[in-house]
């Protein structure tokens, strides 16, 4: 790789760090105005045009809140529990591909933070890890709510991984590859009819979806801080801006839970008719064929950007509706249903792939 | 070099705080930290693989589980039971003999050169690994599986509520 376009590279990786945040800013936002509808009220609407400023509001009320900290806690794992999970949320986001490629005469930029041919696994392992924040701003607190929200998240996120992990194997048979951007690549070929993988997955994407509720602890899932219950959970104690952090990272952790389902199941940045338009653009319209290729990359980004929004949208929904589960029946699901699903669902797709309904993947990029 | 130095002191120095510190939940973090530096080192030797599922395997999920149980059994400093003298000199002169005997073994090792011409850089990608693993030794891999299938289907039978059990 030249310098040149490590360079272009290093750019892309800061503005997938400033996305990830600015998502994450507004996702607070977004919460309230779907709350709001949902529940026919008016919501946030004060600061700015339609409320827009709220954020930054928000962001001065936490910066200008007192600092507390708890008697009897451990101070340092107490500042570094909400770091931890700030960390955690940011860093799967670098090997998710938003777009494919630019192309500026012999400069090529990938849209994608780094391409490494394990990048499911690297986001696997990196989720796996987000519940270190949690559990140990839980632990440090020294208050007992906070310590049970704290064991309720790592017991949760355990079991959850494990059906999230056997939903990615049967999309894993299929695509022969862990690579992200070759995974939606795979999902539309030139020249011919080729469906997302949410058609060959759709029992996959269903406990996929499931396990991505779970592991960002949202409702339904959100038993390591349900409030009827242990207050606020893990950060009970917490206030002021380390409060903000375990707030913001929750919001990137389902922003990237979002791109990754956008990108695994619903064919990332490719969108219907993309090397139609591609050719149509450079044959009929006097594109040159880098200018093309450049509009269509922008587009695929759009579309990917847009599956990422109904995602969020859909998280939130879901939030607003349906009631939190009891411990008991999360664990229920998880190891008595949707373990068992999966294993059947990697069973079917082997069944799937070796009588040829699924056909056989090419490498055609 | 300076990159390996760098991480090997790392590696040396959280492993060296996950025996020395005091409080169990900080030698649960130092541990994880030295997980991480040993994934980086499997990525300098460009298995990419294992060093993504040591930190699945070992930093997020069964630390996870070593977290959970010190944080339960909430062990510290006046909890812990105090050992008789003779089990600590014991334990002193059996550690120190072990290292006697890896820095005899070991301290005249040379390391080997590799032939530029036919090293394979690719030898520990993904790709690579699951033919010699499918290939090669498909029979204990197998049999590796079953029995991890077999095992998550115990908890599974484990945790299954039984017809007439309280539902508390």
């Amino acid at each position: 790789m030249s310098l040149e376009s490590l360079g272009w590279q290093g750019l892309v990786v800061l503005v997938v760090f400033g996305i990830s945040l600015l998502i994450a800013t507004y996702c607070t936002y977004a919460e309230r105005v779907i709350a709001a509808f949902l529940q026919d009220r008016v919501g946030p609407d004060r600061a700015g045009p339609w409320g827009l400023a709220q954020p930054l509001a928000d962001a001065v009320k936490l910066f200008t809140k007192e600092e507390f900290f708890p008697s009897g806690a451990n101070k340092a794992l107490f500042i570094f529990g909400p770091c931890l999970a700030m960390i955690t949320a940011l860093m799967s986001s670098a090997v998710i591909p938003f777009g494919s490629f630019l192309k500026f005469g012999e400069t090529v930029v990938h849209l994608q933070g780094i391409e490494i041919n394990v990048g499911m696994l690297y986001v696997f392992g990196i989720v796996s890890l987000g519940v270190y924040g949690i559990m140990i701003g839980g632990w440090a607190s020294n208050n007992k709510f906070s310590l049970l929200g704290a064991i309720r998240a790592a017991s949760q996120s355990i079991s959850y991984e494990l059906a999230m992990g056997l939903s990615l194997i049967a999309v894993l048979m299929m695509s022969g590859s862990l690579s992200l951007r070759d995974i939606t690549l795979q999902q539309s070929v030139p020249g011919e009819w080729h469906f997302w993988n949410i058609v060959k997955q759709p029992l996959g994407f269903l406990i996929f979806i499931v396990c991505a509720f779970a592991e960002t602890n949202r409702t339904p899932f959100d038993l390591p801080e349900c409030e009827t219950e242990l207050v606020g959970g893990y950060h009970t104690e917490y206030s002021s801006m380390k409060m903000g952090l375990y707030l913001f990272a929750e919001y990137v952790n389902v922003f990237v839970a979002s791109a990754v389902m956008s990108v695994i199941y619903f064919g990332g940045f490719n969108f219907p008719f993309q090397y139609e338009l591609r050719e149509w653009l450079s044959a009929s319209r006097g594109f040159s064929a880098d200018a093309a290729q450049n509009v269509v990359a922008i587009l695929g980004v759009v579309a990917v950007f847009a599956k990422i929004f109904s995602f969020i949208f859909f998280f939130m929904w879901v939030r607003w509706t349906l009631p939190r589960f009891r411990y008991d029946q999360l664990m229920r699901l998880g190891w008595t249903i949707l373990i068992p699903l999966a294993i059947f669902n990697i069973l079917l797709t082997g069944g799937l792939i070796t009588a040829g309904v699924i056909p056989e993947i090419k490498q055609w990029w | 070099m300076s990159l390996f130095l760098f991480l090997a002191f790392v590696a040396l120095l959280s492993a060296l705080g996950v025996v020395l510190a005091k409080n169990p939940v900080h030698s649960v973090l130092f541990l994880i930290l030295t997980f991480f530096t040993l994934s980086a080192h499997y990525l300098m030797l460009n298995a990419q693989f294992l060093a993504a599922v040591n930190i699945i395997v070992y930093a997020g999920a069964i630390m996870v589980l070593f977290l959970f149980v010190i944080m339960f059994l909430n062990l510290n400093e006046d909890t812990e039971p105090h050992k008789p003298a003779l089990a600590k000199i014991a334990a002193t002169i059996a550690g120190g003999s072990l290292l006697l005997i890896m820095v005899a073994a070991l301290h005249k090792v040379q390391p080997t050169g590799y032939n530029a011409d036919t090293f394979d850089s690719q030898v520990g990608m993904v790709d690579r690994l699951g033919l010699v693993l499918f290939k090669q030794y498909s029979l204990p891999f197998e049999l590796a599986s079953i029995l991890l299938l077999a095992a998550m289907v115990g908890s599974v039978m484990l945790g299954k509520r039984e017809t007439g059990e309280r539902n508390f």
